[in-house]
């Protein structure tokens, strides 16, 4: 089953990306910040990483930077959670190793329609 | 003690005793239940329970006929003797007088009173048109409190509202 | 599928007050160079943007990105935070928190001060109001009523998997929108040897035969734009065949560029999926209808209390077996064992009782944070420069204890800060500090939770009470009264001693319901003040409303509760301090006091043989700062009883707030003090207006 890793401070949108991905098939594993996500990342594998951006104690940017110098995690997906569409913040994105963003506000729909361009 | 097998073994006044209830297809069931001789009714899906007669906790300042109330299974429970209400007969307490708990529901509440009557009788299965309208005049109970009359054999039964039994204290102030 | 975004929306709602609440403290206390606390402040916003903006609350969205922008700019050093800027964002706040109860509740809000505030924030921000995201509804769809057939060639980067992004997943995503033919390019593949694994070499030629835009193919790999080369092509049924197309793409490739470079606008377009969030918002509005008024619905409870729960009732079900098993098989030789385990029984039921309470108790903080904001604006509105400290904001109470109690103490700290607190002047003149301290402070004593609302101001005006009481008629000219007393009088209904009505204070209609409502929780208040140096205001509140402490009293052959709280001690009636006044009512000597004596079998017409005053036993009682004695035959045990109604089955009983069931199962009243009082003084006046019918003079005075 893919396992997805989700990661933002906010805990109405984790428990509705959480919620949206299980309905749909996946498994997932949920972190409060960067620095949770990271922990999480660690001891485990995943298939996807759907990170918010602005987070306390480690943001989504950090993260991500973090996560491609792991082993395991240097060619998983990591999807950025954006409110922000500018250039500047997908050249950050990018910079890390970002393999994509999704803008904030998106539905469900969306969300599920647009992981599947990097998992199964 | 099983008060509910007590509760049958009541004598009905001038009644054979009932062996059991028949399967019914129509019509509503009441509970009788007299007051001195004369014989009255609720509608059985508003009693709740028939307890034997235990002193209850006094309120103070309440009227004669409002007892006191009650603990039943953690509730308190209030409870009047219909036989000073309506002044009818004497009120004796001994171990054959009988509480007759009723629930009475509607869309905002419910409430739990318990009746004090002498005994209980059977249930009659009565048809809403045998259901007679009592006449205005007379008698010890005021009318807002009668549903109407019910033809039992040779006896006539006063059907009772128990909404409006569940009114009583109200139109009383306090001594 | 749909999946159904409403069930979460109470939980963004919560978070979003909560956000609110922490981004208000963080404004109060924000000073220069604060680098953690304005980020901290920007993160809450920025959450209740995109909250909002997911759950379909449009108006949300679009005023907190005002704040946003506005915090965005003081985090990254590009503003000065200024005191100016912190009051518009702590209205902005309000603002977003009345946006808010608003969706919550489905209904209508001030419009006006949301437009004030938003003009306000839009000056401020000097017009560089461009990052307002407009969702340009532009971009048309390019419509293709058929089927169009596509050719797209791809030739990634060799380092596009670094990025984790798989060419076959955007091919899957792709064969989504119609039929797909793939066709793999491996020319660039080099020798074995010379492959890297993390490259990668090979490029497509895919045909799509879809109905979909070409926008939405250009969607599929936005992420991936910058680091491939795309052509996408649509081949006219009629023209072309495909294997031209190859040389083709790469002339066009610059004018291809051009068309990915367009991709960024239509990914703004593809977002313009309107139909859904305003669904959602219907849904939404709809689904929320209860009207919360301030969060009454839930609680939030530590994991650890809820453990600790788990082991008591664990503990339980061991002692029931235990006894269960002693019951099955018993005789007198194991009565001991009985006796223990009932023992045990008792400490486990204590245990569980407390730790239950427990649940529904919450930090008095929940109830206290809203006051440095209020008194943050009342200094301001009075221009009187005050600081509010708080102590013992952890102190626990229960929580619907803790929601009545909110509005009593809002009243009382408006109170000090409008009649307590002196003006600068006055305050420097006196020789005090400039600034004046209201000091909040909240502590448990005995089952109870002690509230403490003190100034330092210039203390209660005994004349000016009295002679205000006075004139409204609410005491005699002549009486004399100790100061606690006059103090009591300013919770007397009508009283107000301000020269002229200040909006703060209210109309003094303020502190009688103070009291009130103070006293429908089973508590009391009482005042206490220095001329010069202050005034504080205790208000003694039960831990929970539920529950309450009793001293078991017998009255003929019945047995009463009397609120341990309100009880101030119990004698012995000693025939030399017993005076009698006006005839026939009795007074009890009690150090200075002359405390009434109320027999409760003449009040609740009780037979008893206990009528002779002398040596009779008294408990005496206090409330609304009066005294009296409550005569009984004898004095039982202390316990803690469970409060009953008896307005449920019945109605409300004059002197009797409930009922209780005893351990032997009977029902026992639990008497209402103020209510007892109440009677005697009915009581008196019948027996008054039969001796004397002419006389209308009020009875009852007591000194």
């Amino acid at each position: 089953m893919t396992k997805v890793l989700v990661v933002d401070d906010s805990n109405s949108i984790r428990d509705m990306v959480s919620f949206t991905l299980k309905s749909a098939g996946y498994q997932t594993v949920e972190a409060k910040d960067g620095q949770e996500g990271l922990s999480k990342a660690q001891g485990d594998s995943f298939d996807l990483v759907i990170s918010d951006v602005n987070m306390p104690n480690m943001d989504g940017i950090a993260l991500c930077t973090e996560l491609r110098k792991l082993a395991n995690f240097k060619f998983t997906p990591i999807l950025m959670l954006t409110t922000e569409s500018s250039t500047d913040m997908k050249m950050r994105g990018k910079a890390a190793g970002a393999t994509g963003w999704l803008v904030k506000p998106f539905n469900p729909e969306k969300l599920l329609a647009t992981i599947k361009r990097v998992v199964r | 003690m099983n008060i509910q097998a007590m509760a049958n073994e009541i004598p009905a006044e001038g009644e054979h005793s009932i062996e059991g209830i028949d399967f019914i297809t129509s019509g509503d069931q009441y509970l009788t239940f007299t007051l001195s001789h004369e014989r009255y009714a609720v509608d059985i899906l508003c009693v709740e329970e028939i307890r034997s007669w235990e002193r209850p906790t006094i309120i103070p300042n309440s009227p004669t006929y409002i007892q006191g109330v009650i603990n039943m299974r953690g509730v308190i429970v209030p409870i009047i003797d219909l036989r000073l209400k309506f002044s009818i007969g004497e009120a004796s307490y001994t171990e054959t007088t009988v509480v007759i708990v009723l629930t009475y529901q509607d869309d905002d509440a419910s409430r739990t009173m318990g009746f004090v009557v002498d005994a209980v009788s059977d249930v009659l299965n009565v048809e809403a048109e045998e259901i007679k309208p009592a006449p205005q005049f007379g008698g010890c109970v005021p009318p807002q409190y009668i549903e109407g009359l019910i033809n039992a054999e040779a006896n006539v039964v006063t059907l009772l509202n128990v909404a409006n039994l569940q009114l009583l204290e109200k139109d009383d102030n306090h001594a | 599928m749909t999946v159904d975004l409403s069930q979460f929306i109470p939980s963004f709602l919560e978070e979003s007050f909560e956000g609110l609440e922490l981004m208000e403290s963080g404004l109060l206390n924000l000073q220069e160079g604060d680098s953690e606390l304005i980020h901290s402040i920007f993160r809450a916003a920025h959450s209740i943007k995109g909250g909002a903006g997911t759950f379909g609350f449009e108006n949300v969205t679009d005023f907190t990105h005002l704040v946003e922008t506005l915090l965005d700019e003081m985090r990254d050093g590009r503003r000065e935070i200024t005191s100016e800027d912190t009051e518009i964002l702590l209205e902005s706040v309000d603002c977003i928190r009345l946006l808010i109860e608003a969706a919550r509740d489905g209904e209508e809000y001030d419009n006006e001060k949301i437009e004030q505030t938003s003009k306000r924030l839009t000056a401020t921000l000097d017009g560089k109001d461009n990052s307002k995201e407009a969702c340009v509804n532009t971009e048309e769809v390019i419509k293709s009523p058929n089927d169009v057939e596509y050719l797209i060639h791809f030739v990634p980067e060799l380092s596009l998997a670094k990025t984790g992004n798989d060419p076959i997943f955007l091919f899957t995503a792709l064969a989504e929108l119609g039929v797909l033919t793939i066709e793999a390019d491996s020319s660039s593949l080099p020798a074995l040897n010379d492959i890297d694994p993390l490259e990668l070499y090979l490029s497509w030629q895919l045909k799509l035969i879809s109905s979909a835009s070409i926008d939405d193919i250009k969607e599929i790999f936005e992420w991936v734009e910058d680091e491939c080369e795309l052509d996408i092509i649509i081949i006219d049924k009629d023209n072309s065949a495909p294997s031209s197309t190859v040389q083709d793409a790469e002339q066009s490739s610059n004018e291809q560029v051009k068309e990915v470079k367009e991709t960024q606008e239509v990914e703004v377009s593809s977002l313009t999926d309107t139909p859904n969030p305003s669904e959602v918002t219907k849904e939404s509005t709809a689904a929320i209808k209860p009207k919360a008024k301030s969060d009454v619905g839930s609680i939030r409870v530590g994991v650890d209390k809820v453990d600790s729960l788990i082991n008591l009732v664990g503990e339980l079900v061991i002692t029931q077996s235990m006894l269960s098993e002693l019951g099955s098989d018993f005789d007198m030789s194991k009565v001991d064992r009985l006796t223990n385990g009932l023992e045990q029984l008792l400490q486990n039921t204590k245990e569980l009782q407390e730790s239950v309470m427990r649940i529904r108790m919450l930090p008095i903080s929940f109830a206290f944070n809203r006051f440095p904001r209020l008194v943050h604006d009342l200094a301001n509105k009075t221009g009187k420069d005050m600081e509010l400290v708080i102590k013992g904001e952890q102190t626990e109470l229960d929580k619907t204890v803790m929601e009545q109690i909110g509005d009593p103490l809002v009243h009382l700290i408006r109170n000090a800060v409008d009649h307590g607190i002196e003006s600068s002047e006055v305050r420097l003149a006196n020789g005090k500090p400039k600034q004046g301290v209201i000091s909040l402070d909240a502590y448990h004593q005995g089952g109870n939770i002690v509230i403490e609302i003190s100034d330092d101001g210039g203390g209660i005006d005994r004349e000016n009470v009295f002679s205000k009481a006075v004139e409204k008629g609410l005491v005699d000219a002549n009486a004399t009264l100790t100061d606690s007393q006059v103090y009591d009088l300013l919770f007397e209904p009508g009283f107000s001693t301000a020269a002229e009505v200040t909006d703060i204070s209210g109309r003094g209609v303020g502190m009688d319901v103070v009291k009130r409502n103070i006293q429908a929780l089973g508590g009391r208040i009482q005042v206490d003040s220095t001329p010069g140096e202050g005034s504080t205001f205790k208000v003694n509140l039960p831990l929970t409303l539920a529950i309450l402490d009793g001293q078991l009293v017998k009255v003929g052959t019945e047995t009463y509760i009397i609120p341990l709280i309100s009880i101030v001690e119990s004698l012995q009636i000693e025939k030399e301090f017993l005076n009698r006044v006006s005839g026939d009512m009795d007074l009890y000597r009690l150090r200075d006091d002359n405390v009434p004596i109320l027999p409760i079998y003449q009040l609740f017409n009780i037979n008893t043989q206990c009528t002779d005053l002398d040596n009779a036993l008294l408990v005496v009682v206090e409330s609304d700062g009066q005294k009296v004695g409550l005569m009984v035959d004898d004095l039982l045990a202390q316990q803690q009883v469970v409060i009953k109604s008896l307005k449920d089955n019945y109605q409300q009983v004059l002197g009797i707030s409930g009922a209780t069931i005893l351990g032997d199962g009977s029902v026992a009243m639990i008497l209402d003090i103020p209510g007892m009082i109440q009677m005697a003084l009915e009581k008196a006046q019948r027996i008054q207006l039969k001796k004397y019918p002419n006389h209308t003079d009020k009875v009852g005075e007591y000194i």
